[in-house]
């Protein structure tokens, strides 16, 4: 089950860039790539903690603001030597707008 | 009896449909309305109309004969003003006309933006022939008109009236040309392509207004903008033309909802074309269009067939850009990219994998070979054999592998390996028998890739060719894995080749990777911002977190804030302010730096902007304690107290940090100020220091007080605070213009030596011209950051909050 909930405009995220969501789980870093493609990421790097929303974003790549871990927004792995992932949650762009799937962010409250 | 066909316009689709229709020999009563007084043309060749390169006549697809032998009752410039479904008649303003089968091929409408002045006269769109005459009669040689949008149709329109010797801008919302079609780097070679014919391309702009009263005379921009126009064409886009069918209470979604027979939700209604929906996709190209004709061309005639969309490809019909760009190119999840640039010729390819088939491509300045690669698109078939030549086209598959080196040896003497100097093969070998040993003395003796720089490997494979394996190749790593140029050859090239945006500078040194790295995007950044103030706009994205936020961040992601004290001078009203905002802000660490300064530790990211602004109304400016840029002036207290003090040295202290600060720099700069040879500021181990002496002021630099600890080196010696000023802002500059990102100015010094520093600021005119340059510079970028960025708050905070929603 899905439910995508509205939670900006796109043009609130700048391009090669990032905003966050605060959820019940932790934040959430909402990404835009110079393509306008989207991702939604666990903001907090496997390896100390660094905001991922505050990393370089290349392609569909974001490195680390920390220690410069890389992260393919795809799958939210570690790339390179380093061993790692990070969550990633469905985004998607319809009519200009941001939407969430916020489905997995009210499971711990549920329980 | 014959069956009574009506047909609702005559556009590309139905007129497909018809002459399917008579070719397969159906026997149909048609009629055939159009709003527009005439029949079916190819739309799509409106842009050669425009351009002057066709006419009217040329473009016509049914002339009256056709229709005529056909038995087609046109009724063209007759609109429609009604479906009766229920007596199934169709209704115009002449009167009813009864159906059998009614198709409706209403098309699309022109979007317009809902901007004040869009009635104006003057103001046109793109869409049929009056639109493209209205732009033939304005396009009068020294006219200019403005075209909103840079999509396809914009592009066209823009081109054919530049061809026609109008001045034409083209203002376009996103951030490059033909968005849906092409990805930023194929957008920038064809925005570069559009300005070298005279077309003036403004992106990321927004239209405000149309100005004029009794016609159009400008186009205001949200920037504040203003673009003179005698013509405004819009071109923003397209919405299928649903109004009939609405009207009928016919299934609308966005168009014409119809299966895959092409049958709308009433069975003797169908709709094809750009005004129908299929599986909630639309159609604008003409591909599909044909298919939607043949299919219901076959349904009409009883026959079987089924519309499935297929892949599309676009070109663009601009007489001498060549671009193609078919399938899907966005970036996704299992999607990998083959990247081809030759800067030189301007041709960029760029194909997209997804598992093992080919599902995108796009091309420009060379689409040779565009037909084949739409073609493996479309068959969908692995492509995993033909992986490692693919992007070179069919002419390079089935050959065996070839070894660069190969290629190389086998060029005749004569073969041009250097474009830009015209220098052959066997003069570079001559060069390297008669004693050039390495790639510089290779570029001294034949000036081979001493320009672009693009031949570089090709010059360095004839060295390993000739010398064997005494060569060995530059010890000079590149800068990234994403390019082959190392940062001093890049530095030289964009000054060179003049490139002037990050995406130029991929494009033209023939960047492997989209989107560069976070190494090099704030490296490039920094480059272009040092040798274009002017021009270059800053790119905040490109930035490491600190820069971009104006503050450390800490271990934790919170940030430090550290104010501006000059020469390390305070006041009480400051520091009172300071210690405010550390109580406002619950501050966890307040600390006094090494620079003379005070440090408010472990403040959040959402509190920076009121934390900057509390501060700035105290008189208080960025710190700039995060930069590669000027960070402190340490200070002694000089003649002012000091009983062996020579000079002011807090006052000159105090002076050049006002003159340097705000300007961005390779690696950050410290500076020191001492009164005298006692030295308190520890000006010895900055990176630039003045120590005073009753004669003057002794200035040295290279000095380093981190991972490598070193005194700095005699630079020269001045008599006037002037003359300090001077050479400090010009040795500032010489080190910004040329020395490698993220190097210090000791690393720097090492490499280029500090007798030729010395020559270049011991010059009086090349110290000047230095001086200015800085100058220049600072009249950009000595501003205050925090307070353009305390103006807004909301974008320092979360952009939702989803923890109140879940509680519920």
């Amino acid at each position: 089950m899905t439910a995508f909930l509205d939670i900006a405009a796109l043009d609130d995220i700048p391009r090669q860039g990032a905003r966050v969501v605060k959820t019940m789980i932790g934040c959430i870093a909402v990404f835009r790539t110079a393509e306008d493609q989207l991702f939604a990421l666990e903001d907090r790097c496997p390896h100390k903690g660094g905001p991922l929303s505050e990393g370089i974003v290349h392609g569909t790549s974001v490195t680390c603001p920390l220690h410069a871990w890389v992260f393919d927004m795809n799958t939210g792995q570690a790339q390179g030597a380093d061993e790692g992932a990070v969550q990633t949650y469905p985004v998607r762009l319809e009519a200009g707008r941001v939407l969430l799937d916020v489905t997995r962010l009210a499971r711990r409250s549920a329980a | 009896m014959k069956q009574r066909l009506v047909v609702i316009g005559a556009g590309m689709a139905s007129g497909r449909m018809l002459e399917t229709i008579f070719e397969a020999g159906g026997d149909f009563d048609v009629t055939l309305f159009n709003a527009e007084a005439r029949g079916n043309y190819n739309r799509l060749m409106l842009s050669p109309v425009l351009s002057g390169e066709k006419t009217y006549a040329q473009i016509v697809t049914h002339d009256a004969e056709w229709y005529e032998a056909h038995g087609v009752d046109c009724r063209f410039g007759e609109v429609v003003v009604k479906i009766d479904r229920a007596n199934r008649i169709v209704y115009s303003n002449a009167g009813g006309v009864p159906y059998d089968a009614l198709v409706i091929a209403t098309g699309s409408s022109p979007f317009i933006i809902p901007v004040p002045g869009k009635d104006l006269p003057g103001v046109c769109t793109y869409r049929d022939l009056e639109d493209t005459n209205a732009m033939i009669a304005a396009s009068k040689p020294g006219a200019r008109a403005v075209v909103i949008g840079g999509g396809l149709l914009g592009l066209e329109a823009a081109a054919g009236m530049a061809a026609r010797g109008a001045e034409v801008v083209v203002i376009h919302l996103m951030g490059h040309l033909m968005e849906r079609q092409l990805d930023p780097a194929a957008g920038y070679l064809l925005q570069k392509d559009l300005e070298s014919r005279g077309i003036r391309v403004h992106c990321k702009g927004a239209t405000k207004a149309i100005l004029g009263s009794a016609r159009v005379e400008a186009v205001l921009l949200e920037d504040g903008t203003v673009y003179p126009a005698d013509l405004v064409c819009m071109a923003v886009g397209i919405r299928p033309e649903v109004r009939l069918a609405n009207d009928a209470h016919l299934e609308v979604a966005r168009g014409i909802t119809v299966d895959d027979q092409m049958r709308t939700s009433d069975p003797a209604i169908f709709a094809l074309g750009e005004c129908v929906e299929h599986e909630k996709q639309l159609f604008g190209l003409v591909a599909p269009l044909y298919d939607q004709a043949k299919v219901l061309a076959a349904t009409l005639l009883g026959q079987d067939a089924a519309f499935k969309p297929v892949q599309t490809a676009t070109k663009l019909k601009v007489t001498g850009v060549d671009l193609f760009s078919a399938g899907d190119f966005a970036d996704a999840p299992g999607r990998e990219d083959i990247v081809f640039r030759d800067p030189g010729r301007g041709v960029y390819k760029r194909l997209i994998l997804e598992g093992d088939q080919l599902i995108g491509a796009v091309m420009y300045g060379d689409t040779a070979d565009a037909a084949w690669f739409f073609d493996l698109i479309k068959q969908g078939k692995s492509v995993t054999d033909l992986r490692d030549t693919l992007i070179f086209g069919p002419a390079f598959q089935g050959g065996a592998q070839t070894d660069p080196l190969a290629a190389v040896a086998a060029l005749p003497p004569e073969a041009e390996i250097c474009g830009c100097n015209g220098v052959c093969k066997g003069k570079i070998v001559t060069a390297i028998q008669g004693g050039a040993n390495t790639l510089d003395m290779v570029r001294m003796a034949t000036k081979a890739s001493a320009s672009c720089g693009t031949c570089t490997g090709l010059v360095e494979q004839v060295m390993a060719l000739t010398l064997g394996d005494s060569f060995s190749a530059n010890a000079n790593p590149p800068m990234c894995k994403c390019t082959d140029h190392t940062h001093e050859d890049v530095r030289r090239l964009i000054k060179s080749i003049g490139l002037k945006s990050i995406p130029a500078v991929m494009q033209e040194l023939g960047w492997k990777t989209v989107g560069g790295c976070a190494s090099c995007r704030p490296a490039l950044n920094y480059y272009l911002i040092a040798d274009w103030p002017l021009e270059y706009t800053d790119d905040r994205q490109s930035r490491f977190v600190n820069e971009r936020n104006h503050g450390n961040i800490q271990k934790d992601g919170t940030y430090s804030v550290v104010p501006r004290m000059w020469g390390g001078v305070t006041t009480p009203a400051e520091l009172r302010a300071i210690a405010d905002a550390a109580d406002r802000y619950a501050v966890p660490m307040v600390k006094v730096t090494g620079g003379q300064r005070i440090d408010l530790l472990g403040v959040k990211k959402a509190d920076l902007p009121a934390i900057w602004s509390d501060l700035n109304a105290a008189g208080m400016v960025s710190g700039h304690a995060y930069a590669k840029g000027l960070r402190t002036v340490k200070t002694c207290v000089g003649t002012d107290f000091c009983r062996f003090g020579t000079q002011d040295s807090t006052g000159l202290g105090i002076k050049l940090e006002k003159l340097l600060w705000g300007s961005w720099t390779p690696a950050k700069v410290k500076l020191g100020v001492s009164g005298c040879p006692r030295n308190c500021a520890e000006a010895t181990c900055k990176d630039i220091g003045v120590v005073c002496v009753d004669s003057g002021y002794e200035i040295s630099v290279a000095g380093a007080a981190g991972m490598d600890v070193r005194e700095t080196e005699f630079l020269c010696k001045v008599t006037t605070e002037a003359e300090v000023m001077e050479v400090i802002a010009a040795f500032t500059q010489l080190y910004r213009e040329n020395a490698r990102y993220l190097h210090r100015i000791y690393k720097w010094v090492a490499r280029v030596g500090l007798d030729w520093c010395r020559a270049q600021v011991e010059d009086p005119a090349n110290r000047r011209a230095l001086y200015d340059r800085f100058m220049l510079s600072q009249s950009i970028y000595q501003t205050d950051p925090w307070a353009e960025l305390a103006a807004t708050p909301a974008d320092w905070a979360p952009i939702a909050d989803l923890t109140l929603r879940a509680a519920e």
